[in-house]
């Protein structure tokens, strides 16, 4: 059945911001697919909220609407663009959502619009869960016995029949948020109460509970003729009871006999007829009961998932691509397989390797959350390594990672009984803690026992601890040792401290053994069929297969997996980097170890080695490359800290690093070298100093005065970053913070309170700057920039400081010596300029910078490591000719980030909300971008974009600290004038009053009479009467009410706002909401805009 | 605690190629046909095919045992792999119905097989060159000198003129019941089934639908088919080259001309494709494995189908001909790879008779084209509906 001819036009949903559930896998689908469809003729209209996607590149689709993804913005779209057909299947559950309101709202069908790739009766068989039950039966399968309820009192009534535990699933949320495991009625009343709320049905399931049961994925494919294959089959390490999401998972499964494996797969086929999926990609989960072999379904998923991405990199199956053109219209026979070309793509891969990927969390930024994983998923992002058996593979995924203590490790003296009782709780650590009770002496029936992780696994891990021993005991550390040491995944850093030995020294051994690493394809049929496309990952085996190439290789060193403070944004400029070096004609060779990415799809740069980024494995893929026809050189300066800290070991090693050099790292890093290159620039920073110690730190602080802004160094993300206001504080922080060495000090500075930050993006080619874009911070000082909305071209700053800030970028941008890319903060603070950070690497605003201002940044720094200067950029016409992005013209569109914060993710052990402020360590994991006319609708289309639309009408709680009572007067009186009505407690109420702005007064939560904080504003929140608050922080008692009302805000999605500085910007926004129609502008116009304001400046 | 020198074992290849790695299963000499298969489960199935005799297997996947052995997945009696290539073999099984482990379940069978190699470069040596001689040595042998080893590799027979069904088929005729298989009332036919090596799950297959099986050794001639009275007939597959199996293509055509209806599988489709006078021919090296897609040609809808074949039948795809053999009238190529458009399945238009070069009955693969078996029970009811009408005319 070939291609329908008669869609012209196709309108892709994305899924906005990067969340817990929903993060870069969606950008990686979604660029496929508008590649495809690209090819294929179709025009594309994009609509995608988030900035720092591949899939929102100008240049990718016809018509990029970076604006919120809601069913109102889209039918806006739809209204003006008219597409054929929308393609929902790519974007996410928010994508599918989305269409599901378009087409319940009657969109699609007033505009003629088809769903293509998806039928929402198909969708909701899949997802309301009551119906799928049907469906599992009648294709041969089981289901849990569950019940459906839509009160408390239901619920209580159900667990009469389920008994405890019950599992609690809220209806028609992503990454199971609001889900969890009741074991008892409290659990109960606090889970399900919840999951009442997020589900927009009020709609939980609870259902009997399968847990430690053995958990299984099928991820499938169909096409409009009826052939349906399994893709990838997916065997969850830890069992029922933790997310797939936060699951350490292997491919393909490995204790399944055929006739289990078939009866999966044969379910699996079934169930996706029966639910009628139209065509494209879906998956479904199993769990297996250990001891009978019971089959039953936990749920599937009508769309492109999460699992998709990794079943897609797992196997070389295109998964995304192929959906795409199936919805086309084309069936999986027509459709030839990209990795062997002579064979189609209906067919079932098949793997001769093992993948494994293991969740990363980010507990550590919330330290108030309960770190037990539970089926609500809490990880940030992920790490996939591929090896020729499970050990392999397990120990390069874990040193992926990057992540201290989650290697595998081996202690003698550990007590095996107390590992195993902390094992019975699952949690990032165990997986760990069972291998090392195992290494102790715990038999693998008791590890068993306490964990129900499959016997088969724990063997593996006693297989390594064996291996351990024999490295640590072998007389000398021969070419056997290490040929079975890494055959099984052991680093040379893990065998050196088995041997007490350097890693290096180690690395020597090995080197002179000759013991190397091979490279093997991921081939999608198990070497079956040749393949045409260089996917490689290393394994300690016989054969390599890496072919000779002609050109000098550019390697580009990607992130590893996303965490928060380096995501998406870094990946982003890798791949810019690789498609710009691409285009100029040179070989490109990616490293990264992120399932989730662009940069790791087989077709973005010549070469892709799916490997882990520790200077080990970079230096062996290195090695390869150099055998096989040369390196010119490595990238370290795209990937965020992950590439950049190898920087100078890998100059060390011999390798050339291309752009900044490791020396101009260095000095920007460091203190004093960096305070001089400021001296001679005539530029200051805060006050400031280094410390190993707490005298130290104190001795700092005590000169420079407090409040200080301490924070390890090396960090990215704001990582233990603190502002201290006490002595005693910062003892405490010292007594805490464990990475502070002589090599690696705390860094103390002054804090400049009040000031206004600002964020700029430079090229530097070693004689002339080009300012990329400024940006002007909307909270005041003190809130990390990844956390902090800000607004490009800045709204509120004169031209002289712009100039300012454009000298002293240029004067550190040559004093530091960067070839490429700078970052550098400043802080505006009593009409002086201050320099916090320079970092020369491209930084997380990359993206947002070169879409605002529609010049691409990373592509541009890429050419400059490659020695192009601006002047041939410009002559290639890939920077403006006469302006630049510190000076856009005043027509020019207003651009503004909002950060996407994932506090509603992570609850306290007693199950509340954790804390909603913000400070100087970041926590967001995504952002958002709006961009208008002018700066008070394009931050109206932030907040809609970042959490939904901020009212326009209704009731606003106000309490803030007493340093902002000042500005709070003006505020409240525009808010009252606009028609709100304020409640507010005490102090704020009585100041309020005294300016004539009429305020309801509340009782505080601490003088409350009841638990339920009757009286209180949360009464008040928990009855919907309060539409935003806004709530500024201050120590004391105040602090501890502050946290309940944000809390319960947050968990209601009620919108708070934490500073002044941010609610008068939303009041400016609430403003233009009421004034102005919503109007869609897509990238493409705004850079028409542009052009002809520049025109326009230029008259 | 010092690690001792592992034992080894050696696979040596026609070409020259040694590759070392440790012993797995019995210890001793091996020789047979290299050969590669892409399953990623069902290795306990795939060493109880009968269509491996004289192969040494060679797994793509890397680890092999993790679910053991048990008593019932078993395909046939015995071991048939001559030899058995696993680079990860599993210490400890896990599963609840694993009764043994497959090293001691290799060795009790008197299976030489190595473990610890290069699996991944065996099998593109194997796709580039084809199938190759082979030989594993271990224990004693393991230390003799290469040269010798190469030697007694490359003097093996090759499997191009191999006649291997007979080595393998039951010793005596054996009959598997539908009410065994969970159907219930009368049977609704009788088949005379070939075995040259059957697989347990064809019968089975046919059983569950209502069908008596009689399974009868590979030298049956037509009379000890026509003595247990079939309403139709089978040949299963089997190991070899179908270019020696004339007597069987005798058989066969003894069968078409009496009018029974006919269903092959595999061996049994090359046999078909011979007695309709069509050649067949050795691929270079093959198709094993649970993944591959075949069109068929009567719902245009793709079946990812479980293969194990060396021999392909040499017929034209897209239309429909003559038969060589003219008297059996019209036929065409029913199925075909849609890797490398390699003949899958030959049906006659003229008479109720087919056959396909994968495997319906799976065990281990996929069940897609399990449909084939409700085609030959259709075409079995329709036999003997019209066999008890024209008796009932004749009877008139």
């Amino acid at each position: 059945m070939p291609k329908r001819t008669d869609l012209k036009s196709v309108l892709v949903i994305g899924s906005g911001p990067i969340v817990i559930g929903q993060a870069a896998e969606f950008d990686y689908s979604g660029t496929q697919a508008i590649r495809v469809l690209k090819e294929e003729g179709v025009r594309v209209v994009l609509v995608n909220s988030n900035p720092a996607t591949i899939m929102t590149d100008p240049e990718l689709a016809d018509a990029t609407y970076v604006e919120p993804i809601t069913p109102e913005v889209v039918a806006k779209i739809i209204e003006k663009e008219r597409p054929d057909a929308v393609l929902p299947t790519l974007g996410g559950q928010t994508a599918l959502n989305t269409a599901i309101a378009l087409d319940r709202d009657g969109v699609l069908e007033r505009f003629g619009v088809e769903l293509i790739g998806a039928n929402i009766a198909a969708i909701e068989l899949g997802e309301n869960r009551e119906k799928f039950k049907g469906v599992v039966e009648r294709s041969g399968g089981e289901s849990a016995r569950s019940h459906i309820v839509h009160t408390m009192d239901e619920a209580l009534a159900a667990v009469e029949d389920l008994k405890y535990p019950v599992v609690v699933r809220p209806s028609f949320t992503m990454g199971g948020l609001g889900s969890g495991m009741a074991y008892d009625e409290v659990d109960l009343r606090r889970i399900c109460g919840a999951g009442l709320q997020y589900s927009p049905t009020s709609e939980v399931l609870l259902e009997e509970s399968i847990l430690g049961w053995k958990e299984y994925e099928l991820e499938m494919m169909r096409d409009r003729n009826d052939n349906v294959v399994v893709v990838c089959s997916i065997e969850n390490v830890d069992p029922v009871g933790v997310h797939t999401g936060d699951s350490i998972t292997v491919a393909p499964a490995m204790t399944l006999t055929d006739r289990e494996y078939q009866k999966l797969r044969d379910i699996s086929i079934n169930v996706i007829r029966e639910v009628g999926v139209d065509t494209g990609g879906c998956n479904i989960q199993f769990a297996v009961n250990p001891e009978d072999g019971r089959v039953v379904v936990i749920e599937m998923n009508p769309r492109v998932s999460r699992s998709s991405a990794l079943a897609s990199k797992a196997t070389g199956f295109a998964i995304a691509k192929i959906a795409t053109k199936l919805a086309l219209g084309y069936t999986m026979d027509e459709i030839p397989n990209d990795i062997t070309r002579k064979t189609p793509a209906s067919f079932e891969p098949v793997l001769d390797y093992v993948v494994v990927k293991v969740p990363r969390f980010a507990f550590e930024k919330f330290p108030a959350a309960d770190p037990t994983l539970t089926t609500t998923m809490k990880s940030v992002g992920e790490a996939m390594a591929i090896g020729r058996n499970f050990t392999e593979a397990l120990q390069k995924a874990l040193r992926s990672l990057e992540q201290k203590g989650s290697e595998l490790a081996f202690d003698r003296d550990a007590d095996p009984a107390a590992l195993l009782e902390q094992a019975r709780t699952a949690t990032t650590h165990r997986l760990t803690q069972t291998q090392q009770a195992l290494y102790a002496g715990a038999t693998l029936e008791q590890a068993f026992e306490a964990t129900r992780i499959d016997p088969w696994f724990l063997d593996q891990f006693m297989l390594v601890n064996e291996i351990a021993d024999e490295i640590r005991t072998a007389p000398q550390l021969d070419e056997a040792v290490l040929r079975r040491a890494k055959r099984h995944g052991f680093s040379d850093a893990q065998i050196g401290s088995l041997r007490h030995m350097d890693a290096a020294v180690v690395r020597g051994v090995r080197h002179a053994l000759g013991v190397r690493p091979v490279y093997k394809t991921v081939d999608t049929c198990a070497a079956e069929f040749e393949a045409f496309t260089p996917y490689r990952y290393s394994s300690y085996d016989r054969e390599t297969e890496v072919q000779p190439h002609e050109k000098e290789s550019v390697v580009i060193l990607g992130s590893g997996p996303n965490r928060i403070g380096q995501g998406i944004e870094f990946d982003y400029s890798c791949v810019h980097a690789t498609l710009a070096l691409r285009e100029a004609g040179y070989e490109t060779v990616m490293v990264n170890c992120n399932p989730e990415t662009v940069s790791t799809d087989y077709d973005i740069s010549d070469r892709l080695y799916f490997e882990p980024l520790t200077l080990e494995d970079v230096l062996e893929v290195i090695a390869a490359e150099e055998a096989s026809g040369g390196v010119a050189g490595v990238f370290v300066q795209l990937g965020g800290q992950t590439p950049l800290k190898l920087a100078q070991q890998l100059e060390d090693a011999g390798v050339p690093v291309l752009g900044t050099s490791p020396v101009a790292i260095d000095l920007a890093e460091h203190r004093g070298e960096f305070a001089r290159v400021l001296d001679d620039a005539g530029l200051i920073a805060p006050k400031n100093g280094t410390a190993v110690s707490f005298e130290d730190a104190k001795r700092v602080a005590d000169e420079i005065g407090y409040p200080v802004l301490v924070r390890p160094s090396y960090v990215l993300g704001g990582r233990g970053m603190e502002i201290v206001y006490t002595e005693e504080a910062l003892a405490h922080y010292v007594r805490h913070a464990t990475e502070i060495t002589p090599s690696q000090p705390m860094l103390v500075d002054r804090f400049l309170e009040d000031a206004i930050e600002i964020d700029v993006d430079a090229l530097y080619d070693g004689t002339e700057l080009y300012l990329g874009g400024v940006m002007e911070h909307i909270e005041e000082a003190g809130i990390h920039s990844g956390d902090s909305a800000c607004v490009l071209p800045p709204v509120t700053l004169g031209p002289d400081v712009l100039e300012r800030v454009r000298t002293a970028t240029e004067k550190i941008a040559a004093g530091v010596g960067v070839r490429g890319l700078i970052n550098i903060q400043f802080a505006l603070a009593s009409d002086v300029l201050y320099v916090i950070e320079a970092n020369p690497r491209a930084s997380r605003t990359v993206p947002f910078v070169s879409k605002a201002t529609g010049v691409q940044l990373a592509k541009a720094a890429a050419l400059i490591g490659m020695g192009w200067t601006l002047a041939d950029l410009r002559a290639e016409g890939r920077i403006p000719s006469d302006y630049d992005g510190g000076a856009l013209p005043l027509g020019a569109s207003v651009a503004v980030k909002e950060a996407v914060l994932p506090f509603t993710r992570f609850r306290t052990a007693e199950g509340r909300v954790v804390d909603s402020l913000l400070g100087p360590e970041m926590r967001s994991t995504g952002e958002v971008m709006g961009i208008d006319k002018h700066f008070d609708t394009a931050f109206a289309k932030s907040q809609a974009a970042a959490g939904g639309p901020l009212p326009t009408e209704g009731r606003v709680f106000v309490s803030v600290a007493n340093r902002d009572k000042r500005t709070v007067v003006g505020l409240a009186k525009r808010l009252v004038d606009l028609g709100f009505d304020i409640v507010s407690t005490g102090g704020t109420a009585e100041v309020l009053r005294r300016n004539g702005v009429p305020a309801e007064v509340v009782v505080k939560i601490a003088a409350a009479t009841d638990a339920d904080g009757a009286g209180t504003v949360l009464e008040q929140l928990h009855a919907g009467r309060v539409d935003l608050v806004l709530n500024t922080p201050s120590g004391g008692e105040a602090r501890t009410d502050g946290y309940e009302i944000r809390a319960a805000a947050t968990s209601l999605g009620v919108p708070v706002i934490t500073t002044t500085a941010e609610f008068a910007a939303c009041l400016q926004a609430i403003e233009a909401m009421r004034t102005y129609e919503w109007s869609v502008t897509s990238l493409q116009e705004h850079e028409v805009r542009l052009a002809d304001a520049v025109a326009e400046a230029r008259a | 605690m010092s690690t001792p020198t592992p034992e080894t074992a050696v696979l040596v290849l026609e070409d020259g190629t040694v590759h070392r790695g440790r012993p797995y299963g019995a210890r001793g000499t091996t020789l047979g046909e290299a050969v590669f298969t892409t399953g990623m489960t069902g290795y306990q199935e795939t060493l109880t095919d009968p269509s491996y005799a004289r192969q040494i297997v060679v797994q793509t996947a890397p680890h092999i045992g993790n679910t053991g052995v048990n008593s019932e997945d078993a395909e046939s009696r015995a071991i048939w792999v001559a030899g058995y290539v696993v680079r990860d073999a599993a210490r400890r099984p896990s599963n609840w119905r694993s009764e043994r482990t497959l090293d001691e379940e290799l060795a009790a069978h008197g299976v030489v097989g190595i473990q610890d190699v290069d699996t991944r470069a065996i099998t593109r040596a194997l796709r580039t060159e084809g199938s190759m001689k082979a030989g594993i040595f271990s224990g004693a042998d393991a230390q003799r000198p290469e040269t010798e080893l190469l030697d007694e590799v490359r003097s093996q027979h090759s499997m191009a003129g191999a006649r291997l069904a007979e080595t393998v088929t039951a010793e005596a005729a054996y009959v598997v019941e539908p009410a065994d298989h969970g159907w219930e009332g009368e049977p609704i036919a009788t088949v005379a089934a070939l075995d040259l090596g059957i697989k347990a799950a064809t019968p089975r297959h046919l059983a569950a639908r209502g069908i008596r099986v009689h399974v009868l050794p590979a030298d049956a001639d037509f009379a000890a088919i026509r003595a247990v009275q079939p309403d139709g007939v089978f040949l299963s597959n089997g190991p070899g080259d179908p270019a020696t199996a004339d007597e069987q293509v005798a058989v066969l055509r003894q069968v078409l001309d009496a009018g029974l209806p006919y269903f092959g599988i595999c061996f049994g489709n090359q046999i078909f494709g011979r007695a309709l006078g069509f050649g067949t021919y050795k691929l270079p090296f093959g198709h094993r494995g649970p993944n591959q897609p075949v069109m068929d040609k009567a719902t245009g809808r793709v079946e990812i189908t479980s293969q194990n074949h060396g021999f392909a039948v040499d017929a034209p795809l897209g239309e429909v001909v003559e038969a060589p053999e003219a008297r059996y009238g019209r036929v065409e190529v029913s199925h075909w790879s849609l890797n490398d458009q390699v003949v899958e399945g030959l049906r006659l238009l003229d008479r109720p008779a087919f056959s396909v070069q994968f495997h319906p009955e799976a065990a281990a693969g996929p069940h897609d084209s399990l449909g084939l078996f409700d085609r030959f029970a259709q075409a079995l009811a329709e036999r003997r509906a019209g066999t008890a009408a024209s008796a009932t005319t004749e009877g008139a």
